[in-house]
């Protein structure tokens, strides 16, 4: 990064950061704080929402996921239009109705206190860590970039984050998404301009969707009813639907962002944005991530991406099984490269016969070319056993460093700030909130009537969170893919959550002890399950929100039989 | 015994004010129609590249 480079980096982060917290150093009213100006307009909610769920590991983990393993991931998000449609038929229109300001509140009037903190805690407990893990993602980046030391990193991010946060509430959190947005658009665009310019002659994009799609990486609809696949259309429709409908109904990140809007309407039409562009937006980011991967075909790639953590062991005293590797990674590199070149010549020519033989030998290079990746992972392992080996996270980042022009760089590592300060202040906004709603103002019901107290309040426990999730990210180096990590952790407790607010919506006739103690025995089984059986990780939402409801269903008729036994003999 | 909800509010009479569009439900259904064409997009690209 040059000088350019860091005025368009700096220049934007900080300057977004100060507009949010100076436009909204006023505000006093715990309504505005927490919830945003009721003018807010269907296009900054959806922006908003869109800003929410997307975190810089989107932008960063999302390509090396289109890279390593094909646009297949895009399947993931099969289930989130039709989850959108029923949260702005049914979950909206009760949470804008009751006015509330967390969803646990609607849990507590429909059920009982007890229920409602316990959804309030699920939700504490899962999004706190994983906002630890958001953070940590761009540090990653920046650590790469300035090989600066990633704790410092993550220390500085989290305090500019935190900053306008707790300064300006939800109205700076909305207010600054759009902008935040707006940097993440220009700069994707110019790393896919940037990308297909850089294609060699001769290839461009429809020679290079064909070598993807030859060799597997364009595979987007997996009809397999193959449990243990992790990405298939039913893993998108049903488990995805799930996810999306617990993060999207009952996720507060989430829930903040659209409640404040103007009207119901101005609400609904922000989450059918989302609905109608997030699965052709994930579809362009992994799309980038197989272009990439051709890209990377064409010119050579290296052995390993994360280049900061092979060069450590290649220049070391036992340099030699790691010069070896990368010898012979590079003859099979060639290989692959006239392989791709032979059959795309036999293509343009016509001969069938020449293309089935051509192609056969392009996949045939390419399996040995991917076996010395893997086998360049295992010679990292044998030299240091705690070196991370998921090499995928730094693919993208690896081709901005390395091909884009100078103020193009700077804006491509903004996107990744933009976006993990963007999903960062909605997680640490949602926490804040929930803390104090649904935790402090429980415990002191007095305290609620003082206004100002409670904008007080929810500042500092906003702030502890903040001071949390940096204390956590320098602890998450486990994380092997971030976005997986992530998705893992909420379909482990979104599931049962999700049945807690489906038991209140249709379920009239059970009642706050049965969903309690169905929800705490889901649970329960749901991590049994996650640490004892090997299945894609979305059916989990599933069986969680299955399982609660259920058991929900179940424990009410027992209760209900009990009540009427005891009912005579008290007589 | 917790309290019974009160009656779902009528929200679908609110017009959703866009063009070619009397109800939410027709959005809904607007919203899930263009979901299906993109999966078919997808089936599509991929059988083409493949």
């Amino acid at each position: 990064m040059n000088v350019v480079d860091w005025v368009v980096l700096v220049g934007t982060m900080v300057g977004i950061a100060t507009y949010g917290a100076w436009r909204t150093r006023h505000i006093r009213s715990l309504n505005t704080y927490l919830r945003g100006h009721r003018s807010t307009g269907w296009g900054t909610i959806g922006l908003s929402v869109m800003a929410t769920q997307a975190s810089a590991i989107t932008y960063l983990s999302i390509p090396g996921q289109g890279f390593e393993s094909g646009i297949g991931f895009v399947q993931n998000y099969f289930g989130l239009p039709l989850a959108l449609v029923i949260v702005c038929a049914v979950f909206l229109p009760m949470y804008r109705r009751l006015g509330v300001y967390t969803a646990y509140e609607f849990l507590g009037r429909r059920f009982d206190q007890k229920t409602r903190l316990l959804g309030a805690g699920l939700f504490l407990l899962q999004r706190g860590l994983a906002t630890g893990v958001t953070i940590y993602a761009p540090a990653i980046i920046l650590s790469a970039v300035l090989g600066w030391r990633l704790d410092l990193i993550v220390v500085f991010t989290g305090l500019l984050v935190i900053l306008y946060t707790v300064m300006g509430g939800s109205e700076a959190v909305s207010l600054t998404h759009k902008w935040q947005m707006a940097v993440i658009f220009c700069g994707m665009m110019t790393a896919v301009i940037v990308l297909l310019a850089r294609l060699p002659d001769g290839l461009g994009f429809g020679g290079a969707a064909h070598v993807a799609g030859a060799l597997g990486k364009l595979n987007g609809v997996d009809v397999s009813l193959d449990p243990k696949r992790r990405y298939t259309l039913w893993t998108g429709l049903f488990g995805g639907l799930f996810l999306s409908l617990s993060y999207f109904g009952t996720d507060q990140s989430q829930v903040q962002r659209y409640i404040a809007g103007d009207s119901l309407r101005e609400s609904r039409l922000g989450l059918m944005f989302n609905a109608m562009v997030k699965i052709p937006m994930q579809f362009v980011i992994l799309l980038i991530g197989a272009l990439l991967f051709v890209f990377y075909q064409v010119i050579g790639p290296p052995v390993f991406f994360n280049q900061a953590e092979w060069q450590r062991h290649a220049r070391g005293p036992d340099a030699g099984p790691f010069v070896e590797v990368e010898a012979r990674h590079a003859v099979a590199t060639k290989d692959t490269r006239e392989a791709i070149s032979a059959w795309l010549e036999a293509r343009a020519t016509g001969d069938a016969a020449a293309e089935a033989t051509t192609r056969a030998a392009m996949v045939d290079a390419h399996r040995k070319s991917t076996a010395l990746r893997a086998e360049a992972k295992k010679v990292l392992v044998a030299a240091d056993p705690r070196a991370k080996t998921k090499d995928s996270d730094y693919v993208f980042i690896t081709f901005i460093l390395t091909q884009l022009p100078h103020g193009a760089i700077g804006l491509l590592v903004a996107v990744m700030f933009a976006a993990a300060l963007s999903s960062k202040a909605a997680e640490l906004n949602a926490l804040g909130t929930t803390t104090t709603i649904d935790f402090w103002r429980h415990l002191r019901p007095l305290a609620a009537a003082d206004e100002a107290r409670n904008v007080r309040v929810a500042k500092r426990f906003t702030a502890l969170w903040g001071v949390f999730a940096v204390a956590f990210a320098l602890f998450a180096g486990f994380a092997e893919n971030l976005i997986e990590a992530i998705n893992i952790l909420g379909s482990i407790f979104y599931g049962v959550v999700l049945g807690i607010f489906l038991v209140a919506f249709f379920l009239r006739r059970v009642g706050g002890n049965a969903v309690f103690f169905a929800a705490v025995g889901a649970q329960a089984l749901v991590i049994v399950m996650y640490f004892s059986l090997d299945i894609g990780y979305l059916w989990y939402n599933l069986i969680g929100c299955a399982a609660c409801i259920v058991l929900s269903a179940l424990l009410q008729r027992l209760l209900g039989s009990m009540a009427r036994v005891d009912e005579p003999s008290r007589r | 015994m917790s309290p019974a909800l009160p009656p779902d509010p009528p929200s679908d009479v609110e017009p959703p004010g866009l063009p070619g569009f009397r109800s939410w439900r027709a959005v809904y259904v607007f919203v899930l129609g263009w979901f299906v064409l993109v999966v078919v997009f997808l089936a599509l690209f991929m059988r083409i590249f493949s």
